[in-house]
């Protein structure tokens, strides 16, 4: 993954977090994706919300696969550990890693090529394992490394850059998302950090797989007249669900009284995440009104975004695999080890 | 080997219809034989398919200790009327045919030169018992009845059994002891009993336990501290980490809380499974699959990826006959080649061959701490005869004084005492760079690409920084030549010609060996037992004029390893193949070593 080093200089009056850490702190390398790629404002936003989180950066893992969108994780966080794995396979790395180690913070990014093609059953299974990670898709509609393919997101009648137009229906990540039972479904787009941090702040904060769906342009091969993905058209066409903010437990502050129907959800960790319908009868802890309102948004060619669907009261992949609290890895080696004396008592059992 | 047989030395096969319930009858005449003190081996010879297939078991009998499959056998057993022309082709001359008589004699079992004992097991079951179900499985006990007559095994070894089996279900205990007695009460008043080869108690099993290989490299799976374990059920290695769970239900739940020490996943595939192991090992854990050919085919991309950047996985692979599905109950070693350099690229991998379940437990043990000591996958060349069906091993040990080897793994303390953490930099020259864990902090951090990378891991596709990185690698698999199992050598005085062979070939080469010196034949043998090939390897190699290689794959492809990375001439190799899907027997050997040396003037 192609990176560059950005000089280690601080700004002495740069604002500092719990951790006493600044926004500098958790940026990585210097991009080499396109000038004005959607991909780098999604990269600004991590940044953003892990610093507002205040996470370890040694206690997290950049997880991804192959492509444009997973190099995003060489570009945020440069103190976490990193994996860039094979193209479409990131989930599965990432549930053994977690299954491993159930003590760091799992963030995943992939993209639309990478999870909703060659990746779509380990995206899928990755959902129904509830692996306890944020999972980013970084959504352009087409493949940028290889200059220009539709990519399985690409709506009918999209053109490429060559004018040709699409005509395969394409895959929905939330829909997917919604009908596996996913526990956290979001939507935003790179172009909008206001809707974007608080989004990916309750992801990570969410126990289990929390996916968000980012319209993210590709300037490059996608940010035409005739894309759905581009700039222009996603700003035209994005339609608010559920506007979040979210407050991690532990720092007060006070949300403005604006008279509008509020809903408070506590996430496991004890953070909070406030939920504004912009419409004021969206329920988003129901699954089945998620599913047609992102369903009706697109038979009227707007993109539904926002906190679509969140059940905090699911189950993760180690509530499923039953393990103990302390970490896999962390587990002397006498607490796995049965012994001489018991492998003389189970040999007698084979007589 | 024709007419060798009497008194615990002999072999007798079964032939059923898969899915009536001959398993448990042919387990429980293989563990009486084996609580008579006496050496045996069974070999479960099955379709790949539920129900309704012929099956065969053959149990060998060997007061000297020989498990190889029996080259011919004595007795047959014949109760599927589908494979009676098969069947009673397969008796020696002078052997015995036992067949259920409640119909008319099929004219396919008329065979001159064999005895043919009709007992009428169906009528029998059917006037005993009521229910269908009863009349079908119980069939199989009455037929260990009438063999327990025949051969003379302990009735009250029998009965032992049939109570610890069936002690808190007083009605079945009842009726399997009816049909025993059904079978073994009609073989007394009608024939002649004991046959003339039959058994008699010894004391050559008490250091000894009947046990399969995928059980055993489960239990070391467990010793050796494996945590996750990720797997797509295919035959024949599915049992392994069902086995797994098994062990891992009995040692590793935390008695207060019943939270488990151990993560078992079943992937949706093959690939999966490999990702999992491999984001396991590189969080630190010990983490394994159980797969079989077509499952490593799969895993292949996955396998590259985690040679190239130094991550352990211990990969078990269980052989069956390919290419494709093949025959997936059947036995083979035709994944040597694709296991040695699986993936694109540059790659080569550890490979070690346990030859029995003993050495399953021991080697998968190993694997792990060669997997970690090296930060590369590791094989473990189980196959399908080793792995499902039970073998006599001694039984297992473990030092309490072990501890894993974890290889070169820098923590928050030592990262204090460097100046800069460099994941790929080969500080101590044997191509082996320490390695940090996720979380540990500091300047630890590293990131983990498949792309081109320098020895600081950082991206690069400049040419000496991507040759220097591939030819560490190279220089860290040389290295392990001497740290994965030590070839088995021994020779012989005078010896003519040397046998090399690997896996579960050992038994029959073993005893091809001493038939061979019977007839004056004098041979060196040795049984390779990893990869890369150490030194002792090549100088055995190089000892010998001349070789054979005895192995079970169509294309001779542990020979094809060692020309290639020994440079050993294939002129002095010369193949023994067996490719049939059966496990090998010593007289394949013989008979290939005899002929080849009558062509070959001396």
């Amino acid at each position: 993954m192609t990176s560059i080093a950005k000089p280690p200089v601080k700004h002495p009056t740069a604002r500092t977090n719990g951790r006493g850490l600044t926004l500098r702190d958790y940026e990585g390398a210097m991009s080499t994706l396109c000038a004005g790629c959607g991909h780098d404002s999604v990269t600004a936003a991590l940044v953003q919300a892990a610093w507002e989180l205040e996470i370890e950066p040694h206690r997290a893992a950049k997880m991804s696969g192959i492509g444009c969108s997973s190099k995003t994780t060489a570009y945020f966080m440069k103190q976490s550990h990193g994996f860039n794995s094979v193209h479409g396979r990131m989930p599965s790395v990432t549930s053994g890693a977690a299954a491993a180690n159930k003590g760091l913070t799992y963030i995943g990014i992939s993209g639309d090529g990478d999870s909703l093609s060659i990746g779509l059953g380990q995206l899928s299974h990755a959902i129904r394992r509830n692996v306890n990670m944020l999972y980013v898709i970084e959504n352009n509609g087409v493949y940028g490394l290889t200059k220009g393919q539709f990519s399985a997101s690409a709506d009918i009648g999209s053109t490429s850059k060559k004018g040709e137009a699409n005509e395969q229906a394409p895959i929905d990540p939330v829909l997917l998302a919604l009908t596996l039972g996913c526990t956290f479904v979001a939507r935003s787009f790179s172009g909008d950090k206001q809707q974007l941090v608080p989004i990916l702040k309750a992801a990570i904060a969410h126990k289990g797989l929390a996916l968000v769906d980012v319209i993210s342009p590709c300037v490059s091969f996608n940010d035409h007249e005739g894309s759905t993905k581009s700039y222009a058209y996603t700003r035209e066409h994005e339609v608010e669900a559920v506007h979040a903010d979210f407050i991690p437990l532990k720092r007060e502050i006070t949300v403005p009284e604006t008279g509008e129907e509020v809903r408070v959800v506590e996430m496991h960790d004890g953070a909070r995440v406030r939920l504004r319908s912009t419409a004021t009868d969206y329920d988003p802890t129901n699954r089945e009104s998620a599913y047609a309102h992102v369903r009706a948004c697109q038979a009227r060619h707007e993109i539904a975004t926002g906190l679509l669907f969140v059940d905090e009261n699911g189950r993760d992949m180690h509530d499923y695999l039953k393990t103990v609290p302390t970490p896999l890895v962390d587990l002397p080696f006498e607490a796995l080890c049965p012994g001489k004396d018991a492998l003389g008592k189970l040999m007698d059992r084979y007589r | 080997m024709s007419g060798k047989s009497g008194i615990n030395d002999f072999a007798f096969k079964m032939g059923t219809v898969n899915g009536t319930g001959s398993a448990s009858a042919n387990g429980l005449l293989m563990q009486a034989i084996f609580r008579m003190g006496i050496p045996v081996t069974g070999k479960n010879i099955f379709p790949s398919n539920i129900q309704g297939l012929p099956t065969w078991y053959e149990i060998r009998v060997s007061k000297d200790g020989y498990t190889a499959r029996p080259s011919e056998v004595d007795l047959v057993v014949a109760l599927n009327p589908a494979t009676y022309a098969k069947d009673v082709k397969t008796v020696r001359p002078g052997g015995y045919l036992v067949y259920d008589s409640t119909w008319p004699m099929d004219p396919d079992l008329v065979r001159e030169g064999i005895t043919i004992l009709g007992i009428p097991f169906g009528r029998m079951c059917v006037e005993t018992f009521e229910k269908d179900r009863d009349r079908t499985l119980l069939r199989n006990i009455a037929y260990a009845g009438a063999l327990a007559a025949l051969l003379k095994i302990d009735t009250a070894v029998i009965e032992a059994m049939l109570t610890e089996k069936f002690g808190k279900k007083p009605k079945l205990l009842a009726a399997n002891h009816t049909a025993f007695k059904l079978g073994y009460d009609y073989a007394m008043a009608h024939f002649q009993c004991p046959l003339p080869f039959h058994l008699e108690p010894m004391d050559r099993t008490g250091d000894s336990i009947l046990i399969d290989g995928n059980t055993a490299a489960a239990l070391g799976a467990v010793y050796a501290g494996a945590t996750v374990g990720a797997w797509y059920p295919i035959t024949p290695a599915t049992a392994l980490m069902e086995q797994f769970k098994g062990f891992c239900e009995k040692y590793r739940v935390d008695k207060e809380t019943g939270l488990h020490k151990y993560a078992i996943l079943q992937a949706e595939d093959e690939l999966a499974a490999a990702g999992i192991i491999i984001g396991a090992g590189w969080a630190g854990a010990r983490a394994f699959t159980n797969t079989s050919g077509p499952g490593i085919s799969l895993m292949q991309e996955f396998i590259g990826l985690a040679y190239y950047t130094d991550i352990p996985a211990v990969f078990i692979d269980v052989q069956r006959c390919g290419p494709a599905t093949g025959m997936p109950t059947r036995t083979q070693q035709a994944d040597l080649l694709s296991l040695a350099y699986a993936s694109h690229g540059d790659t080569k991998h550890l490979i070690v061959f346990p030859a029995d379940p003993r050495e399953c437990f021991e080697m998968t043990v190993q694997a792990f701490d060669l997997a970690e000591r090296f930060q590369t996958p590791v094989f473990v060349a189980s196959d399908l005869d080793i792995g499902m069906n039970d073998w006599m091993v001694k039984r297992f040990e473990w030092d309490d004084s072990y501890r894993p080897d974890r290889g070169k793994v820098l923590d928050a303390a030592d990262l204090e005492k460097i100046q800069r953490f460099s994941r790929y930099l080969d500080v101590d020259g044997d191509g082996i760079a320490a390695r940090t864990l996720p979380g540990v902090g500091g300047k630890g951090a590293y990131f983990v690409r498949g792309s081109g990378h320098d020895k600081h891991g950082q991206y690069t596709e400049d040419s000496d920084a991507y040759q220097e990185l591939v030819d560490r690698l190279k220089r860290k698999f040389e290295g392990a030549a001497e740290h994965v199992p030590a070839p088995i050598i021994s020779h012989q005085p005078g010896a003519e010609v040397g046998l090399v062979t690997i896996g579960g070939c050992e038994a029959a080469v073993h005893e091809a060996a001493d038939i061979l010196r019977a007839e004056g034949i004098h041979t060196d043998y040795m049984r390779i037992r990893g990869f890369p090939f150490s030194e002792e390897v090549r100088k055995f190699l190089g000892r010998h004029e001349h070789t054979f290689v005895i192995e079970q794959n169509r294309d001779a492809q542990l020979r094809s390893l060692v020309q290639i990375e020994l440079g050993v001439a294939r002129d002095a190799m010369t193949p023994i193949l067996d490719y049939s899907g059966m496990p090998l027997t010593a007289a394949t050997v013989v008979n290939a070593v005899k002929t080849h040396l009558a062509e070959v003037p001396a």
